[in-house]
């Protein structure tokens, strides 16, 4: 009994999200088991995830560092649009394109995230501009700019060839995207746990004046943040592009909210210098088999999906108070 | 005279002033529109709903904390009490909506204040989970679709007009709304309530640092509470003003208007890590907004471009106000270091 209470205190975040998951599994294989666990529903949340999941892993980065990053649906919106412009520039409305040029592409959206990633950064680092009001702003101007260049509409007709493959499942098993997701994640726990920029991130978000003496680079520590911040957007935005198969400058606009919700479940404190890719990562599958779930239920209102993971959201936080008011005692 | 005006120039408020100013004079020499009496009487209309919301979140910012919850809160006061008035056949006197919306708007408040002030969680993350929990009543329980209709009473309140400003030159008329009314007692309360009680004084203590005002002798956790029912009342006010004055009941269209309220109360000047700021900055912020949003049309700006310059202000106007509070600062310590030696 010690040792689990001991395993389960270790990395509390995870294992509680864990417990939910499980207790939510157990739910739905007693009520609706033929409808929720076939192959192909698994597969549909494995490709739908990523696309948030990704804003919510740059959105804990900048959470880590004690801000955050409102804006990560309006630069996934505005790399879409970049993207297909220049498609369309290319090769026409109707045109085909060759499959190498994926590549470009993917520069172009790796280029615009890092740019408005890197006016985020600006702005909050050398202006000391509030994050949420940077990036908020950044937001706002990013789907104005969406708004005039597509007159808001949605624009559908360009070479389709990117979504196809990126909505395709490798050998009719894994998800595309999930590969993407998963390679992203990776990369950033990699720097989060075997570079010192794991460590100099807690340390900022902790306290800005004692990394600052103790001759930590803090300008250039947020520039990167944000920066990655925002090529995680772009990178989200480029697979809900290959999911939707148009672009319009209001997609995914309950992203920002879901994905701060995502990043805050799975532990990262508001207040920076605290959290684990680990638990976000559990937070994003959580959110996504709770909505899943919910929608194998025909006579409960879809709607309910909000009401509850406001309820998770804030229950989580009820039982950190409650554990943590024990450990004090 | 020199004192005050460098006084003057230290404030925040007076570059948010100058801002108000530099637009109005733009859009009155592109238009020739904007000083004119009608002009002013539908921008003191569209005040009264993002009026109401900022003085709430305003009070809630000094405090240290920030509100995202109130679109939410507001829409689920309003739709329940339209939608419950109207299956009564409702007809008597305003009153009762105004104290049924209050109540309301009081008791999801404290919901707020309960996990914010007693159990001492983070802000921003209380009221936006709660925000989904509202939502998720509003759209779920009470399965709300859009009301067309609204009681009698509550359409003539909306639809009633203090006086009506005429333009000289293009004959178009404005109505003050009644509503204006409702913005002008909650201004006014506000500002008592701020400036000369203990309780006001105790949102500034706390936003400050909350553990001098607990030595001090501020009840913390129970200011915190009422400070978060006040703040769910207001809001209330605010969405039934809005019900009021587009004469039907819309669950969603005040979802989303949390951001812009809060860019506008911080670009008067109200720090967002609490302890400081004005009521006037928080009006001046909020008009600064409004003004944007109302007078694209004026200056001949298409209005898809409106997010575009909405967006452009909040950048350009925080960034211009963090750089003064940040050379403020460096002066500041220029200052105690040659006090010093």
């Amino acid at each position: 009994m010690n040792a689990i209470k001991r395993i389960y205190s270790k990395n509390r975040e995870v294992y509680r999200l864990l417990l939910i998951i499980v207790i939510w599994l157990v739910f739905m294989a007693l009520t609706k088991f033929k409808k929720f666990y076939t192959f192909k529903n698994f597969q549909t949340i494995a490709g739908q995830f990523p696309e948030f999941g990704l804003m919510a892993l740059g959105g804990m980065l900048c959470m880590m560092t004690g801000g955050i990053d409102l804006s990560c649906v309006g630069i996934a919106n505005a790399t879409t649009i970049f993207v297909v412009t220049n498609l369309i520039a290319t090769f026409g409305e109707t045109g085909s394109m060759p499959l190498a040029y994926i590549f470009v592409i993917y520069l172009i959206a790796i280029a615009v995230g890092a740019a408005l990633g890197a006016f985020n950064g600006f702005l909050i680092s050398v202006i000391h501009v509030p994050p949420i009001l940077a990036t908020l702003g950044v937001n706002e101007l990013m789907s104005g700019i969406c708004i005039v260049m597509t007159g808001g509409a949605a624009v559908s007709s360009f070479p389709k060839e990117y979504c196809d493959l990126f909505s395709n499942n490798i050998a009719g098993v894994v998800p595309v995207r999930l590969v993407v997701f998963i390679a992203v994640a990776l990369i950033i726990s990699y720097m989060l746990a075997k570079t010192t920029y794991g460590t100099k991130l807690k340390l900022l978000g902790t306290n800005q004046n004692v990394a600052k003496f103790s001759g930590l680079n803090n300008v250039g520590l947020l520039f990167k943040t944000y920066i990655i911040s925002g090529i995680c957007s772009a990178l989200g935005g480029m697979l809900m592009l290959s999911n939707y198969a148009s672009v319009r400058a209001d997609y995914g606009s309950q992203y920002t909210m879901q994905a701060i919700l995502i990043v805050v479940l799975g532990g990262v404190s508001p207040n920076g210098g605290k959290g684990r890719i680990s638990g976000v990562i559990t937070a994003i599958i959580l959110l996504k088999l709770l909505e899943s779930g919910i929608n194998r239920f025909q006579n409960v209102s879809s709607y309910y999906i909000s009401l509850i993971w406001g309820a998770v959201l804030i229950l989580a936080l009820v039982m950190d108070y409650f554990s943590n008011g024990r450990q004090r005692a | 005279m020199q004192t005050t005006l460098k006084k003057l120039t230290q404030r925040n408020e007076f570059y948010t002033f100058l801002i108000v100013l530099a637009l109005a004079v733009a859009v009155e020499i592109t238009s020739g529109q904007f000083f004119t009496p009608n002009n002013a009487v539908d921008l003191a209309s569209a005040m009264v709903v993002p009026g109401l919301f900022a003085v709430a979140e305003f009070m809630v910012l000094i405090s240290g904390g920030i509100d995202v919850s109130f679109p939410a809160l507001a829409s689920l006061t309003l739709f329940a009490t339209t939608k419950f008035l109207l299956d009564q056949n409702y007809n008597g006197p305003m009153i009762v909506p105004f104290l049924m919306v209050i109540v309301i708007g009081g008791i999801l408040g404290a919901f707020n204040g309960f996990f914010i002030g007693y159990m001492n969680l983070p802000a921003m993350i209380v009221t936006l989970g709660a925000s989904s929990v509202f939502k998720g009543i509003m759209q779920g329980a009470l399965n709300s679709k859009q009301l067309a209709v609204i009681p009698d009473c509550m359409k003539s309140f909306g639809t009633g007009a203090l006086f009506t400003a005429t333009n000289t030159t293009s004959g178009l008329t404005s109505k003050m709304p009644l509503t204006f009314i409702v913005f002008a007692v909650v201004l006014l309360l506000a500002f008592i309530l701020l400036r000369y009680t203990f309780f006001g004084r105790g949102i500034y203590a706390i936003g400050g640092n909350p553990a001098s005002a607990n030595c001090a002798g501020y009840n913390v956790k129970r200011t915190k509470f009422i400070l978060y029912i006040l703040a769910g009342v207001i809001a209330s006010l605010g969405g039934l003003c809005r019900v009021c004055m587009m004469q039907q009941c819309h669950p969603t269209n005040m979802l989303g208007m949390e951001m812009n309220v809060i860019a506008g109360v911080v670009l008067g000047g109200t720090a967002i890590t609490g302890g400081a700021g004005s009521l006037t900055g928080c009006f001046l912020g909020t008009l600064l907004i409004v003004m944007v949003e109302n007078s694209m049309i004026m200056l001949g700006v298409p209005t898809t471009w409106k997010s575009v310059f909405t967006g452009a202000l909040i950048v350009i106007g925080v960034g211009i106000s963090a750089a003064q509070v940040d050379r403020a600062n460096r002066a500041a310590i220029k200052v105690k270091k040659e006090v010093g030696r």
